[in-house]
């Protein structure tokens, strides 16, 4: 009895591992939800980065059998499935589901169990991805992983083509991360309507804050018709239905259409979270406001609109008339109109700044020039006689990397190097950060500058080997010899991230002088956030606190 | 530290955000609908292109009766919002039980309707493009009514066990929002296969 009552007096000096395990698992905590986001997709990164590798030592020299052709198909399947569905899209709820509810003076999610929920069935359709390794074969011994491309199209997936259960662990783990995602996007948008602190109106949101919005309200309509697409799909190959079945009259080009209905706005989806970090970060190392506020939020809707009428530049090579490619050509080249904007604000908050060049900083501002210039060669593409020459090329390839990588990714690690401190109370090493920008920034311009060369030559996406005679093999080794430094710079980071967890110097609730409210509470935030709900009277209700003499209030 | 301008207490008193349950499903519906433009898409596309038959023409009768019922339903569910937001609980699960009867009838007419088209013209999902975009596209918007159905038999249940209140219309609102939605969505679909699609 005796010892049972000290169990009861003093629990936390008796939680086990299991309690801890127990702890995450049943959590609703927005926090420890937005960090497994975040772990779960850190996990995936760096899977599907081993993948590219792997694809990258098998280009490496021509004629290469490093790996069999039908792995690498698997290989590019997975790579572009998995980066796409399993880490941009968790990461960017994983910093959605942690900073938006602090930033808006919430104490947690509008749905905390739905947000449970949502997280841990996005986690079910990795598993279910990957599983396909396992259990992919079935009764056919007919592959395991899927390889049919992460676009998919058919009559590729149809079952006499891919005959097994590889392409329906391929539409089920997306269909059921669809579910997550549309969530965690109405999740995120009933907090930020209908959870703000008193004074947060919505002309003073943070506009990290705005951009979730948008992006949430871009997932309702993109992610379901890809949902719709898939349900379509497991009709065709577990009922018999026709829908792109050529042979009964269906057509092929209709999955095109529906994928890219998707496919286009998702760039949209992964990239907004990244202007959102940019937005932060950016004013906060100027030591300046963010130029142009209401601009800044009517490109970022502006964006969101037009981003639904550009899918079918995806699709110049199909032959659609010059109806449709003028459309789709003029369509893609105004978006670039809200883009450009974003772009100058940018400059125009450092212009003048008292700029600090913090380790988040650097990535903001490598992200700032390569957005540019992956911004730049999809107006390239957007020109549809361009785009047939070089549609399905290393050109593409090389064109969607620098937005996924030079723009997506550099502002995701400006986004760890900015929130980490928040998120563990202990600063990442800025010398380890250094080491890491450094590096990657060079790996990243020797592979994905250096690949646009081959896409010009004439090297298609998507082959697994190349004949010696094309005069591609120097331009192949620049890039894979670029992969091997990104490899380091990211050991290097994950490295930095695991020391500082321990060893880094203690943050402090406001290490970087900042004014949005997640800054105003301790690091970590206690589970309730705020000890007492805070009020709000500008866009930048901390500088307020700091500056009582001279309010933002006044000026706004 | 401290907050610099406090608002006074009668602005704080005044601090309204819409209710989160109607956000929510008003989040949800507009994701519902983009699957249901995707099938109704497909579905017009693909009218006129089965390389067989039986064609829309020769097997599909207007559904009048049912969609009368479904239809009429919405404004039902309506008044049992309002009742239940009034008190007046006895009103209240009248309508709800009407409600949920007139759910039913429309899918039992639907169950009708593909009882006679698989068994007496042999028209499965798999017979021609038109099957399968038929049976895609009303069995979508079947199951919603199931769903809607399921949760409205639940609230229908609660409130003759007597646990239902003044202070549950606005859940009740949210689930009538997504009744409204299921009705809509037919009107659509009405127009679709039945008046467009024949």
């Amino acid at each position: 009895m005796a010892t049972q009552t000290q169990v009861i007096v003093n629990p936390a000096r008796q939680r086990g591992w299991l309690d801890h395990v127990q702890d995450w698992v049943t959590t609703v905590d927005h926090k420890k939800i937005g960090l497994m986001y975040i772990g779960y997709a850190l996990i995936f990164l760096v899977i599907a980065g081993f993948e590219a590798i792997l694809m990258r030592i098998q280009l490496l020299v021509p004629n290469n059998h490093f790996v069999s052709p039908q792995d690498f198909n698997r290989l590019f399947t997975m790579h572009g499935t998995t980066m796409v569905f399993f880490v941009g899209m968790p990461i960017l709820f994983g910093f959605g589901n942690y900073l938006v509810p602090l930033m808006i003076g919430a104490r947690d999610m509008a749905f905390p169990r739905l947000n449970a929920f949502s997280f841990w069935v996005s986690a079910f359709g990795g598993l279910l991805l990957y599983f396909s390794y396992f259990a992919g074969s079935g009764l056919y011994g007919a592959g395991t992983a899927p390889d049919v491309g992460w676009f998919a199209y058919a009559p590729l997936t149809a079952r006499v083509f891919s005959p097994g259960h590889s392409t329906d662990y391929w539409t089920l783990s997306i269909f059921i991360s669809g579910i997550g995602s549309i969530g965690t996007a109405l999740n995120i948008v009933a907090t930020t309507l209908c959870m703000r602190c008193p004074g947060m109106k919505l002309s003073r949101m943070p506009l990290l804050v705005w951009l979730y919005l948008v992006t949430s309200g871009l997932v309702f309509v993109t992610i379901s018709p890809l949902t719709a697409a898939q349900i379509m799909l497991c009709i065709d190959r577990y009922l018999g239905g026709h829908f792109f079945d050529t042979q009964a009259g269906g057509s092929a080009v209709l999955w095109m259409h529906f994928f890219w209905i998707f496919g286009h706005p998702e760039v949209y989806v992964l990239v907004l979270p990244a202007f959102a970090f940019a937005n932060e970060i950016i004013p906060v190392f100027s030591r300046k406001a963010i130029f142009g506020y209401p601009a800044m939020v009517a490109a970022s809707v502006g964006i969101g609109f037009v981003s639904l009428s550009v899918w079918a530049h995806h699709m110049f090579t199909v032959g659609m008339g010059p109806g449709p490619n003028a459309f789709f050509t003029f369509s893609t080249m105004v978006i670039s109109v809200p883009t450009g904007i974003k772009i100058f604000n940018w400059l125009a908050t450092l212009w003048g700044g008292n700029i600090h060049l913090t380790t988040p900083m650097k990535f903001a501002i490598g992200f700032l020039f390569q957005f540019l210039i992956a911004g730049l060669t999809g107006i390239m593409l957007s020109v549809s006689p361009f785009d047939w020459q070089l549609g399905n090329s290393y050109f593409v390839v090389a064109h969607f990397h620098y937005v996924l990588v030079g723009a997506i990714l550099f502002m995701i690690f400006a986004a760890f190097y900015y929130w980490y401190p928040k998120m563990t109370g202990r600063m990442l090493s800025d010398k380890l950060g250094s080491w890491h920008f450094w590096l990657f920034l060079i790996g990243f311009h020797l592979t994905f500058d250096f690949m646009h060369i081959p896409g010009l030559e004439g090297m298609p996406r998507r082959i697994y080997t190349y004949e010696a005679d094309r005069g591609w093999t120097l331009l192949n080794q620049i890039v894979s010899s670029g992969a091997v430094f990104q490899a380091i710079a990211t050991l290097i980071f994950v490295w930095n991230m695991v020391v500082s967890y321990f060893k880094g110097e203690k943050a402090g609730p406001d290490p970087w002088d900042a004014w949005t409210l997640e800054w105003s509470t301790s690091s970590p935030p206690p589970s309730y956030n705020f000890a007492t709900l805070p009020v709000v009277e500008s866009r930048r209700p901390l500088w307020d606190r700091k500056h009582p003499e001279e309010p933002d209030a006044q000026y706004e | 530290m401290s907050t610099a301008v406090a608002l006074t207490h009668e602005q704080i008193e005044e601090w309204k955000q819409p209710s989160r349950g109607i956000v929510g499903m008003a989040c949800l519906v507009i994701a519902e609908s983009a699957i249901f433009i995707i099938f109704v898409v497909a579905y017009l596309f693909y009218i006129g292109k089965s390389l067989n038959g039986p064609t829309p023409r020769e097997v599909l009768e207007i559904p009048w009766f049912a969609s009368i019922c479904l239809l009429s339903s919405s404004i039902t569910v309506h008044f049992a919002v309002l009742d239940l937001r009034q008190s007046r609980i006895g009103r209240f699960i009248t309508w709800l039980a009407t409600t949920v009867v007139l759910g039913s009838i429309f899918l039992a007419a639907t169950a009708m309707e593909w009882y006679d088209l698989i068994y007496h013209y042999g028209l499965t999902i798999r017979t021609n493009l038109f099957g399968t975009t038929f049976y895609s596209l009303v069995g979508l918007h079947a199951s919603h009514v199931i769903v809607g159905l399921i949760m409205l038999g639940l609230a229908l249940v609660f409130g003759l066990l007597g646990k239902v209140n003044a202070h549950h219309a606005e859940r009740l609102e949210v689930v009538s929002i997504y009744w409204h939605f299921v009705d809509a969505v037919w009107v659509v679909v009405f127009t679709v296969v039945y008046v467009v699609g024949r």
